[in-house]
């Protein structure tokens, strides 16, 4: 069966949190960029009674959304790392199944993605009183059902990038623009046309929409929609992904 | 002789890249508690029969077996008695030592104690280090001993001391003679020859993908340069008169007061002491060149292991 999945993802989680300069980058700088951004417009428009009022866009969603992507770059560069250096060939040398390897920088990442979030709604609460009012259950599985979508298209990357050097950029190429395109900043609907169809099979635009609504209480209910999509693309990826992966 | 079991064979095995054949119609034996050594050039095809013996890799022709096991039918089986070292495969950086050996020891029903096992590959004092902090040497300590971490029949080891310092290339091949006597059969790679006659009980040159040569290293030599050369220093202005008496003896050149002797067999070197001695010679420096297996190599090839 899964036969050390917990003895492995507790080693990549001690071996995660040993380098610290990621974990900052990957917990931390969402939180900063929430923080910097919110104190930067409510200085922009101080007559405005809350965050919400003084942002153009949702700047929760856009951190919670930073915290997804980024955990998606650091698996990019973990799988493409661990491939160029002949980690996943000798770890697939042992008894451990592929999915166990692979599922294990899974279930990492949604971790450190809750850890995040929760610390990114502790400082919001904090810097912005009354600015954090979400059920957190609710945007937690919203935001991990979103990670993990944007997660299966981060293992397609992994899986064609061939060197480790160029899929960080070329993550980062492909996801940021992503951002962009949600509809986060401009509703998806104002795009031309064309633009619009891509948004509308990109993770990132359903994960936006997910979010925003759980956000604004309008919850599931009002979503499956954007839910089955990202479960879809999950599918989708993941499929595509066991075709070309490639261990070594 | 010793009565001795078949553990690994392989028959007309053929794997080929795209256009690029990797190995063509190789065909081996490996008998229990030997040092099987496969030898050759980087790219001769070395890695690719091991991992296809491994279960690595799917062949294209040919069949494996392996403890009677197909490596690609049975490969969960296999898995559990073979071990396996990859060559240039690293370990997490940020990982420890123990944490590597205890990860593979919960991957196997059955595992051999992680301090035991660090005591005889002399990682002790390494245990609580990270991967990345190790010496090559102590890398590659580390990687023979998630080799054997599940007591395996065979262990498989892909160019294990390349890049490694004299000493401690020295201190690896006693942990491999370490491996044998454990009654262990161990199936190694390797470009270098010394390593191959200093280990292996026998040996196959791989070349282009074929197999053009197997057996022990000794008889390799006999069989394929059975020349020998006997090379000494003497003021006596008569040596090339004197030594020409000597039957084995083809040719005799010489380099100022030194002389070299070219003959062939066992008997060469006491037939030209014989010769000495009654010759009442008075020489220095006395000593005998018999050629290696990197001589064989040449000769079968046409070219040296590293060109």
């Amino acid at each position: 069966m899964l036969k050390g999945f917990w003895t492995l993802t507790w080693l990549e989680t001690k071996i995660f949190l040993r380098e610290p300069m990621g974990v900052i980058g990957t917990l931390g700088l969402p939180v900063l960029l929430f923080v910097v951004l919110g104190r930067t417009m409510q200085s922009v428009r101080p007559e405005a009674a809350t965050l919400a009022e003084s942002a153009p866009f949702n700047l929760a969603i856009l951190a919670a959304l930073m915290i997804a992507i980024n955990a998606v770059l650091s698996l990019i560069a973990i799988i493409s790392i661990y491939r160029e250096g002949g980690i996943l060939k000798r770890l697939r040398a042992t008894p451990l199944s592929p999915l166990t390897i692979l599922g294990s920088q899974v279930v990492v990442k949604l971790m450190f993605t809750v850890v995040s979030l929760l610390l990114l709604v502790a400082a919001g609460r904090r810097v912005f009183p009354g600015a954090m009012q979400v059920g957190l259950p609710s945007f937690t599985a919203a935001l991990l059902l979103s990670s993990l979508s944007i997660l299966s298209l981060g293992f397609l990357i992994a899986s064609v990038v061939p060197t480790a050097r160029f899929a960080q950029p070329v993550g980062a190429a492909i996801l940021y623009p992503m951002i962009a395109l949600s509809g986060l900043f401009y509703p998806v609907s104002r795009f031309p046309e064309p633009l619009q169809v891509v948004a509308s099979i990109l993770p990132t635009t359903h994960a936006v929409s997910l979010l925003q609504g759980i956000w604004d209480g309008s919850g599931w209910g009002a979503h499956w929609g954007d839910g089955l999509a990202l479960a879809a693309i999950f599918v989708v990826c993941c499929v595509a992904a066991t075709r070309v992966f490639r261990w070594e | 002789m010793k009565r001795t079991s078949t553990v690994i064979s392989v028959e007309h095995l053929g794997k080929r890249y795209r256009s690029v054949v990797a190995v063509d119609d190789v065909s081996l034996e490996v008998h229990e508690g030997e040092i099987f050594g496969l030898i050759g050039p980087n790219g001769a095809g070395k890695t690719t029969t091991m991992e296809c013996i491994e279960g690595l890799r799917a062949p294209d022709h040919g069949t494996i077996r392996v403890l009677g096991l197909d490596p690609q039918r049975d490969a969960a089986a296999l898995r559990q008695q073979i071990g396996v070292q990859h060559q240039e495969a690293q370990l997490q950086k940020r990982i420890k030592v123990w944490e590597a050996l205890d990860l593979w020891a919960r991957l196997y029903p059955r595992a051999v104690g992680v301090d035991d096992l660090l005591e005889r590959l002399g990682l002790t004092e390494k245990r609580d280090a990270r991967f990345m902090t190790l010496s090559g040497g102590q890398k590659q300590r580390l990687f023979v001993a998630l080799a054997l971490i599940h007591d395996p029949h065979v262990v498989f080891l892909d160019e294990l001391t390349t890049g490694l310092d004299p000493q401690a290339r020295r201190a690896i091949w006693e942990l491999v003679l370490g491996i044998r006597a454990r009654g262990k059969t161990v199936f190694l790679t390797t470009h270098l020859m010394e390593e191959a006659e200093r280990l292996c009980d026998r040996v196959g040159i791989i070349e282009h993908g074929r197999l053009v040569e197997v057996g022990r290293p000794a008889d390799l030599v006999a069989r394929h340069c059975p020349e020998r050369r006997v090379v000494f220093s003497s003021d006596s202005p008569f040596v090339a008169q004197q030594m020409s008496e000597v039957a084995l003896c083809r040719s005799i050149t010489n380099d100022g007061d030194t002389y070299t002797l070219h003959g062939e067999g066992d008997d060469f070197t006491t037939a030209v002491i014989q010769a000495i001695a009654r010759a009442d010679l008075h020489v220095r420096g006395f000593r005998t060149e018999a050629p290696t297996l990197e001589d064989v190599f040449l000769k079968l090839t046409g070219h040296g292991i590293r060109d």
